[in-house]
């Protein structure tokens, strides 16, 4: 890049930005969309294909009832309208992604039409319009090789592998967004974390954006005020949330740059690059009729049972912005400290925790304390950090039962994320238990004052807070297996003080 | 009026990668025509009352349960293609990078 950016303030300044986001999510299910290879992530090249994914002659796809059925349900949870009658259409395109030559996707006649979701940025909620939600295929996996840098252009031939080729995939496009201002990157950022929420409480996928069953392209254009909506591009490539926030700032900054040297926008699709943050140019977007869509002779249409939608709609589980927004009140915190708990990733493993007998406030603080810090450590989302809700809700169940004070608590967690079994076992194994029988307390709060006379007189004529060098001689010798509070408590008995 | 001329002929053999000499492209412009123009037929007798169609059977929801069924072996996969590497299928490069999304 030759240009220099201008700054981020200036830009939004002087600009408004447009941006539009088309996320694709790979469905859970056990099967194909039009046939009945399984569907799970990895395995050895070319062992999950039959003749109809392969597209082989004579093959005749049948579509998934369960992937029709799911994606109704993601229409149905972002407000949409259901189509009571739709076709597949056969998009066609020369790459050996698709086997067949063509992909069998959705054209003028999307499953769904015209919903919203509600995002929350800041605090103010932002409603974003969802223009259609439509199913299709995913493509093959090509690997480029003969080249000296494994990407295409110095490659000379690819190898496919067509295992992921037609899994269900479903296809989410927004309305455009205007008026986010410089909001716009936390805008779309929030747009997809909400989006990925919403999908994961249907349980229609596993959403990982790192695993690719999640994906998102950002469409981005800058107008002046007051003007026609720029040219924009379409960035690909975009595959975590903090990636879609700073693809935007990032594409943004540069049609500025572009635009403030007087040049213009081409209509283009970018790839975004993950280790600098920055989009370089693709190719010119094909048009629409390029693809020659035409409806898929080889499937009837599709007409769901309004019935059936009607059910669908009445089983939906709530929307997860509602669900935390009941949760808040529950667990009695301020906006803030939801913040802090929805940051940390935290919501569902504190309400798992809370279900499994903790208290709100304690299964916060051990997942947004101890855990969270050993999750950012080692670079581990917080649910893998190696502690279950159920483990921590037993933690806190001996803290409760004064078995383990809180620095006990934390070893036996320790060994909880270093797999050495449960809170009860780690503490039976490594002896950790809180020293409660009073008779070995009383004894090494004997030999305490017996070795420090001078503290012990000091405490007996009335100076109260000498006794704590006396309760840190106990604990050091209960190897601080013993409640300081107990401990001090005894030793002002054992000298005829009272507390 | 011809029913397709022959720059759409040339694109449409562009997108699908086939050479095409200049000879051939009066033919085939020539034929597509004749052709197209046959199939206008079509239009003209279909009266208001006759509803475009898509498919020949007049049927709707015909879906299959969730259920995996037998595929092929990789070798099966693979024994008709061209080519073969690393158990995937090898061809030329395509420069576009396209990807259908």
């Amino acid at each position: 890049m030759t240009t220099t950016l201008p700054a981020y303030d200036e830009v939004v300044a002087r600009y408004e930005p447009v941006i539009g986001l088309e996320t694709h999510v790979e469905l859970g299910t056990n099967t194909k969309m039009f046939c009945g290879c399984p569907t799970d992530f990895g395995g050895e090249p070319n062992t999950r294909v039959c003749p109809v994914c392969l597209g082989l002659p004579g093959s005749l796809p049948v579509a998934n009832k369960a992937a029709i059925e799911a994606t109704i349900r993601i229409g149905l949870a972002l407000n949409c309208s259901i189509a009571t009658w739709c076709r597949f259409a056969r998009k066609n395109y020369f790459y050996p992604d698709m086997p067949k030559n063509f992909q069998i996707s959705q054209y003028d006649e999307p499953l769904c039409v015209d919903g919203y979701l509600d995002v929350e940025v800041n605090g103010e909620t932002v409603r974003i319009g969802i223009e259609r939600v439509h199913l299709e295929e995913d493509t093959g996996k090509s690997l480029h090789v003969g080249g000296a840098t494994g990407r295409i252009h110095g490659a000379t031939e690819s190898l496919v592998d067509y295992n992921r080729a037609g899994i269900p995939l479903v296809e989410i496009v927004t309305k455009p967004i205007a008026g986010t201002g410089a909001l716009a990157p936390e805008v779309a950022r929030a747009y997809v974390t909400e989006l990925r929420d919403v999908l994961r409480g249907l349980g229609v996928s596993d959403v990982r954006m790192e695993e690719g069953s999640l994906r998102c392209d950002v469409n981005t254009s800058l107008n002046l005020p007051g003007q026609e909506w720029g040219t924009r591009t379409e960035t690909k490539n975009v595959n975590s949330l903090r990636s879609v926030e700073r693809a935007v700032r990032s594409e943004m900054l540069r049609q500025a740059a572009v635009l403030g040297a007087g040049g213009r926008i081409t209509q283009e699709t970018r790839h975004f690059h993950e280790d600098t943050g920055d989009t370089t140019p693709g190719r010119s977007k094909e048009t629409a009729t390029d693809y020659r869509y035409f409806p898929e002779p080889d499937l009837v249409p599709l007409a769901p049972d309004p019935d059936w939608v009607a059910q669908l709609k009445t089983a939906l589980p709530e929307l997860p912005r509602l669900h935390r927004r009941r949760l808040q009140q529950a667990w009695g915190l301020s906006e803030a400290d939801m913040q802090s708990v929805l940051n940390a990733g935290a919501v569902e493993l504190i309400e798992a925790t809370v279900t499994a007998g903790a208290t709100p406030a304690a299964a916060r603080k051990w997942w947004l304390g101890e855990l969270s810090r050993r999750a950012n450590e080692t670079g581990v989302e917080l649910a893998d950090v190696g502690a279950t809700p159920a483990q921590v809700a037993e933690l806190q169940g001996l803290v409760d039962a004064g078995k383990l004070n809180d620095k006990l608590a934390r070893t036996v967690l320790e060994g909880v994320v270093a797999g050495e079994g449960s809170p009860t076992e780690i503490m039976t194994n490594r002896n950790l238990e809180v020293v409660s029988d009073t008779g070995a307390l009383t004894t090494a709060v004997d030999e305490a004052i017996a070795a420090n006379p001078v503290i012990a007189d000091k405490v007996r004529s009335g100076k109260v807070a000498a006794a704590g060098a006396l309760v840190g001689a106990v604990m050091k010798t209960t190897r601080g297996q013993a409640d300081a509070q107990t401990v001090r408590t005894l030793i002002l008995e054992r000298l005829g003080v009272s507390a | 009026m011809a029913a397709i001329s022959r720059e759409e002929v040339a694109h449409l053999a562009r997108l699908s990668r086939l050479a095409v000499t200049q000879e051939e492209l009066d033919t085939f412009a020539g034929q597509l025509d004749v052709i197209l123009q046959a199939v206008a037929q079509v239009g003209e007798v279909a009266a208001a009352d006759i509803p475009p169609t898509s498919h020949s059977v007049p049927l709707t929801n015909v879906l299959r349960e969730d259920v995996v069924t037998p595929g092929l072996t990789p070798e099966e996969a693979l024994s008709g293609a061209p080519d073969a590497e690393e158990q995937r299928f090898r061809v030329p490069r395509i420069l576009d990078e396209d990807v259908a999304s």
